[in-house]
């Protein structure tokens, strides 16, 4: 098939969306490995790739064979280049006769902890770069412990520079082994949900990225594409958990003031006079017509009610999944607004004022105990008193340090007070409605990324890491 | 009819996944692009749409009428007329503002030129002095959100912009002070003075516009389609001769079947070789496309390699 005719396909094509993130640093050949995607997948344009050849010569990269440097197709700002720095995560777009994705580029040298949790927070899959002559360092075990605390569904660690061992698959081995006992040590793969895949790549020359390479015959798995086309985004896992879970960010009741254009289409006005639906996005599982609900509101005791109708733009549906975007109608009229939760009755626990999280610290102004917060959960955002930091992750030992501040970059357990009760669950089982921002109420900006934990003895989730 | 999209089985390792019904990758970039519609109606005082006519400003127009079905796209709509219009694109905005019952707000570089309070540039082109009159319509109007089309894929400083971009009183972005964006959790808070741009179609690219557009059957501007006109070379574009846009004497003026990527002032907006008649025929002529729609089309972003980000740091879409 000629390279016309496959990319006019991959546009045709109806095909899923997978994000994935990548992490580690620069001397990893992170930037040639995302270059190389780009590159080999046709996603880099002819006016962009005689731009980085012009850079590339101008450079003299590649010397007499005239050579690009695909790290330079991730080249970023004027701002970094000026400072020889990156400044954060840079989105990518490429796409496949199967899928699209979209790739977090995240800078791993400085401030790695705060740009991969950013990338890792919506990642289906995080590929992490380990250089074959290096085996794993410290970093990987910081980046796989932010992975597993994040939760991210698969974990991908790509061995590169492979040909610089010489194709060893004893090398490989190793490193393999070294990866699959981190990941034990951490728990990675302990609940069935994230898993660890382990590929052996050159990034400079193409070895398994997008092809099987015939240089690693001892190595029978696929190249990394094939894995990135492959694995199940989360989005398809959470969709069949049974516990539907739907942040209402507003109450559409038009009241009359119907769209003119959908009066214009037929829409019948005097039947939609008293339209009333709670419109949100499903994070978690789907529901159908006549499901039984649960109305989580702030001052209320649960309410049970039943789905009458999900409308998405004029369309009725029968059912819906994560992460539609649609409008639910309920039996009782009873009172809803922004903040509230419409969940399948009977799978969710009491809303809590008290507060277990583990906290990313992501602001260069530290965190101390007493501070006043700010905490955003779902769609709601609530005031929250820091009462206590109780202790900080030592990223390489897995070990908890006793700490009483966290810093930029510093990942530690702490608990707030709410000022009123949130339907927070534990991150580990629930990564929507598990996750919360800390934002300053003084600027706006956001603090920490919070992870929600079991109330202390609630359940046996302490021999995760934190 | 749901809106899944059910693949079968392709291989037998597929099969744990092929159970399920997946959402295709448009249906998915729409519910973000909802969430964040809404997400920023819900939490802002006064948001408005910046909309061109241009055919990401259409799909973020549409993404809004689905948001809020059936009730009316609940803000207006801004768009800033740089006065180097194609005529057929102003007349398709106003239509647009009255079939959907909007308001629309006119940010006009011309009367800004006229008051002497901006001055045309020295190659003509009037693209980037539409920051002045942006600005001041977000102040005047008192906009706190001002949602625009912009798109990762454009663009090496959009790559790295958020969804929700925070500005300061001056409109200014500044690339190394952005918060970080966490989950689908949007931290829209900000100061008096400050306002926020939000990019709901961020993750977008070029051909998932086209066949959004055909998918949903999205009306565009005629432009966008070939047609016969009478063009000129000029860096290495066919620029469209109008009103604002006259060749040089040694600029031969022919008649070409063209069509246009991006819409934006006459004066820098080059036009594209194309037999591509339908929303089909462009789906596919994007799809095999070797040149990006700003590097075949946009004179302005030619001038210099960060061109976008200077333009942005100064308080641009």
């Amino acid at each position: 098939m000629s390279t016309e005719t496959a990319l006019i396909e991959s546009g045709l094509r109806e095909s899923t969306l997978f994000r994935f993130a990548t992490a580690g640093s620069v001397d990893d050949g992170k930037s040639t490995l995302v270059g190389r995607l780009l590159h080999d997948s046709k996603a880099i344009l002819a006016d962009q790739l005689d731009a980085v050849a012009r850079t590339s010569a101008d450079r003299g990269f590649g010397g007499d064979k005239g050579g690009i440097d695909l790290a330079l197709l991730t080249d970023g700002l004027r701002a970094e280049r000026e400072q020889g720095i990156t400044i954060d995560v840079a989105y990518r777009y490429f796409a496949t006769d199967r899928r699209s994705f979209i790739l977090a580029d995240c800078p791993g040298h400085v401030q790695y902890t705060k740009n991969t949790v950013t990338g890792a927070s919506t990642a289906d899959a995080v590929v992490v770069l380990i250089d074959a002559r290096k085996g794993v360092l410290e970093q990987t075990r910081r980046h796989l412990s932010v992975l597993q605390l994040l939760r991210v569904a698969h974990v991908i660690v790509a061995v590169n520079k492979i040909d610089l061992v010489d194709f060893s698959e004893d090398v490989f081995r190793a490193i393999e082994a070294d990866v699959q006992q981190v990941a034990r040590d951490l728990g990675i793969g302990a609940d069935g949900i994230s898993d660890v895949l382990v590929v052996p790549v050159s990034a400079l020359d193409g070895d398994n990225v997008v092809d099987r390479s015939v240089r690693t015959p001892w190595y029978s798995g696929p190249a990394l594409l094939e894995v990135l086309e492959t694995l199940p985004a989360a989005d398809e896992l959470e969709s069949h958990l049974e516990s539907f879970r739907f942040p209402v960010q507003l109450v559409i009741r038009p009241q009359g003031a119907l769209a003119p254009d959908a009066v214009a289409g037929g829409l019948d006005a005097e039947a939609y006079r008293d339209y009333r639906a709670y419109a949100g996005q499903i994070t978690e599982g789907s529901v159908k017509v006549g499901d039984q609900v649960t109305v989580l509101s702030p001052g209320h005791e649960p309410r049970n009610t039943t789905v009458t109708g999900i409308d998405f733009a004029g369309r009725e549906l029968e059912e819906a999944a994560a992460p539609q975007s649609v409008a639910i109608r309920l039996a009782e009229e009873i009172d809803i607004a922004r903040g509230d939760t419409i969940a399948a009755a009977g799978t969710v626990a009491d809303s809590t004022a008290d507060l277990y999280a583990s906290l990313c610290w992501l602001s260069p102004k530290p965190l101390r105990e007493g501070a006043k917060v700010l905490v955003k959960h779902g769609t709601r955002t609530v005031q929250a008193l820091v009462r206590n930091v109780s202790g900080k992750l030592d990223l390489g030992t897995f070990n908890v340090e006793e700490a009483s501040t966290l810093e930029l970059n510093d990942i530690g357990h702490a608990q707030l007070r709410l000022a009123a009760p949130l339907p927070v669950e534990n991150y580990q089982r629930h990564r929507r409605t598990g996750a919360f921002l800390v934002i300053d109420p003084l600027d706006g900006n956001t603090l920490a990324a919070g992870l929600v934990k079991d109330h202390p003895g609630d359940h046996e989730e302490e021999r995760y890491v934190i | 009819m749901s809106t899944y999209t059910t693949e079968e089985p392709t291989q037998v390792t597929d099969a744990a996944v092929s159970t399920s019904t997946r959402l295709s990758s448009l249906d998915t970039l729409e519910s973000e692009a909802i969430h964040i519609i809404r997400e920023v109606v819900a939490e802002f005082e006064r948001p408005a749409l910046l909309f061109s006519g241009g055919k990401d400003s259409v799909v973020m127009l549409h993404l809004a009428t689905k948001a809020f079905w059936p009730g009316k796209v609940p803000f207006p709509v801004l768009h800033v007329d740089t006065g180097h219009n194609f005529p057929e694109v102003i007349d398709f905005r106003d239509r647009t503002v009255e079939r959907l019952g909007l308001k629309l707000v006119v940010g006009s570089v011309q009367e800004f030129i006229d008051r002497g309070e901006l001055a045309e540039r020295a190659d003509g082109t009037r693209n980037p002095l539409q920051t002045v009159p942006l600005l001041d319509a977000i102040q005047r109007n008192k906009f706190d959100a001002v949602f625009g089309g912009g798109r990762r894929d454009e663009d090496k400083a959009r790559a790295k912009e958020r969804i929700l971009s925070l500005r300061d009183e001056f409109g200014q972005w500044d690339p190394r002070n952005q918060r970080p964006e966490l989950w689908n959790l949007y931290n829209g808070r900000h100061t008096v003075g400050q306002h926020v741009r939000a990019f709901p179609i961020s993750n977008w690219t070029e051909l998932d516009i086209w066949r959004y557009i055909e998918r949903e059957n999205i009306e565009l501007p005629s432009l966008y389609y070939a047609h016969q006109r009478e063009v000129f070379a000029r860096d290495g574009m066919w620029r469209a001769v109008g009103e604002v846009s006259q060749p040089l004497p040694h600029e031969e003026v022919i008649t070409k079947t063209v069509r246009y990527r991006t819409v934006g002032d006459m004066s820098c907006t080059g036009a594209v070789e194309s037999d591509a008649y339908t929303v089909a025929d462009v789906v596919v002529e994007v799809a095999a496309s070797t040149l990006t729609e700003r590097g075949a089309t946009r004179a302005d972003d030619r001038i210099s390699e960060a061109a976008m980000e200077d333009r942005k740091k100064d308080g641009y879409f």
